[in-house]
């Protein structure tokens, strides 16, 4: 019968248990993943069954490394999410938020876009740290996302987008996402995608500002390749500002329509 | 017309560009959609709306 531990296949006999495994891998390991799920039962192995052991407070090798950082994902989820790449428009509140939510999924690839550096503003709903300031968005982003999963791809490119570099840009991606803060970039990017770009996914943004419920920030299909999040409504503006909570609503609700659009599962 | 929905009273004819005036909608902000086909920007002025049109509006808001 065959099994997999840490994602490597590995032959067993019938009716072996969970701590059998244990015992025979790893003694010390003190958390047991069993098909995504850490348990404390001691069940009989069946085919197929997916295996992390872990010691706590033990550093893993790098081939160790990737089961274990995605060992509490649904099985099967991981070689889909692997084999897809994401590009994202602009750095800000939503882009750095829905990248880190996409490289701790396990995305195979992202291409990071963004013209700007990190300023102290940013730091109230963007995944920057004080350490950041100064540095380009798109470097300081690559270093996050290496620190958290560094089996995810990262490209960078360093450019204010326009209607003049967009579809270049974005030609080899399977999702775009659109992060802009400035509603002007966020039509202009939809408009193109969705008239020159009929084959790739959009995922788009709009109304996340202020203090308002998070439930007001829906993920809703507006077309047959383009998904839109937010409350349509609330724009940043004087008096209205952007706070991590709402942003990040907003920008986890993107990366989770990214996810279930890989995994077919978008609906209407 | 329909409207994003809702049945709305416009003149036959009407440009896309002079609904988006009416509706006082910046038309740099906004993606338009006539019966299911996404109208370019460069085709505002030009693309005429019949008394039976599907449109839907989505006009964007800053922040992000």
């Amino acid at each position: 019968m065959q099994i997999y531990v840490n994602e490597k296949a590995l032959t067993i006999k019938e009716g072996q248990t969970l701590h059998d495994l244990k015992e025979e891998i790893k003694k010390d390991a003190d958390v047991l993943v069993y098909n995504g799920f850490i348990t404390k039962e001691n069940p009989i192995l069946q085919e197929n069954d997916r295996v992390v052991l872990i010691k706590k407070g033990e550093m893993p090798s790098m081939e160790e490394m990737e089961a274990m950082l995605l060992s509490r994902h649904t099985p099967g989820v991981h070689e889909k999410v692997k084999n897809f790449s994401v590009g994202i428009a602009g750095l800000g509140g939503l882009g750095s938020n829905a990248a880190m939510s996409l490289a701790r999924i396990g995305i195979g690839k992202l291409l990071l876009v963004d013209f700007d550096v990190v300023e102290p503003s940013n730091l109230n709903r963007q995944q920057y740290f004080i350490r950041h300031i100064g540095m380009k968005k798109t470097e300081a982003l690559k270093d996050l996302i290496q620190e958290c999963n560094p089996f995810v791809e990262v490209e960078t490119i360093d450019t204010f987008l326009d209607e003049s570099n967009m579809a270049e840009i974005f030609k080899d991606v399977d999702i775009i996402m659109e992060a802009f803060d400035n509603a002007v970039s966020k039509a202009l990017l939809t408009n193109t995608v969705l008239t020159k770009m009929k084959d790739k996914k959009l995922v788009a943004a709009s109304g996340m500002a202020g203090f308002f419920s998070g439930n007001s920030i829906t993920a809703r299909k507006a077309g047959k390749n383009f998904f839109l999040i937010g409350d349509g409504v609330n724009e940043a503006r004087p008096g209205q500002g952007l706070m991590a909570p709402r942003v990040s609503i907003a920008a986890n609700q993107q990366a989770n329509t990214v996810l279930r659009i890989i995994l077919e599962e978008e609906g209407e | 017309m329909i409207i994003n929905g809702t049945e709305k009273d416009f003149p036959e004819g009407i440009t896309v560009a002079k609904l988006l005036e009416e509706l006082s909608l910046d038309p740099n902000k906004v993606v338009v959609e006539v019966d299911q086909q996404i109208v370019p920007k460069d085709e505002y002025r030009q693309k005429k709306l019949s008394s039976t049109a599907a449109v839907e509006l989505i006009s964007f808001v800053g922040g992000g």
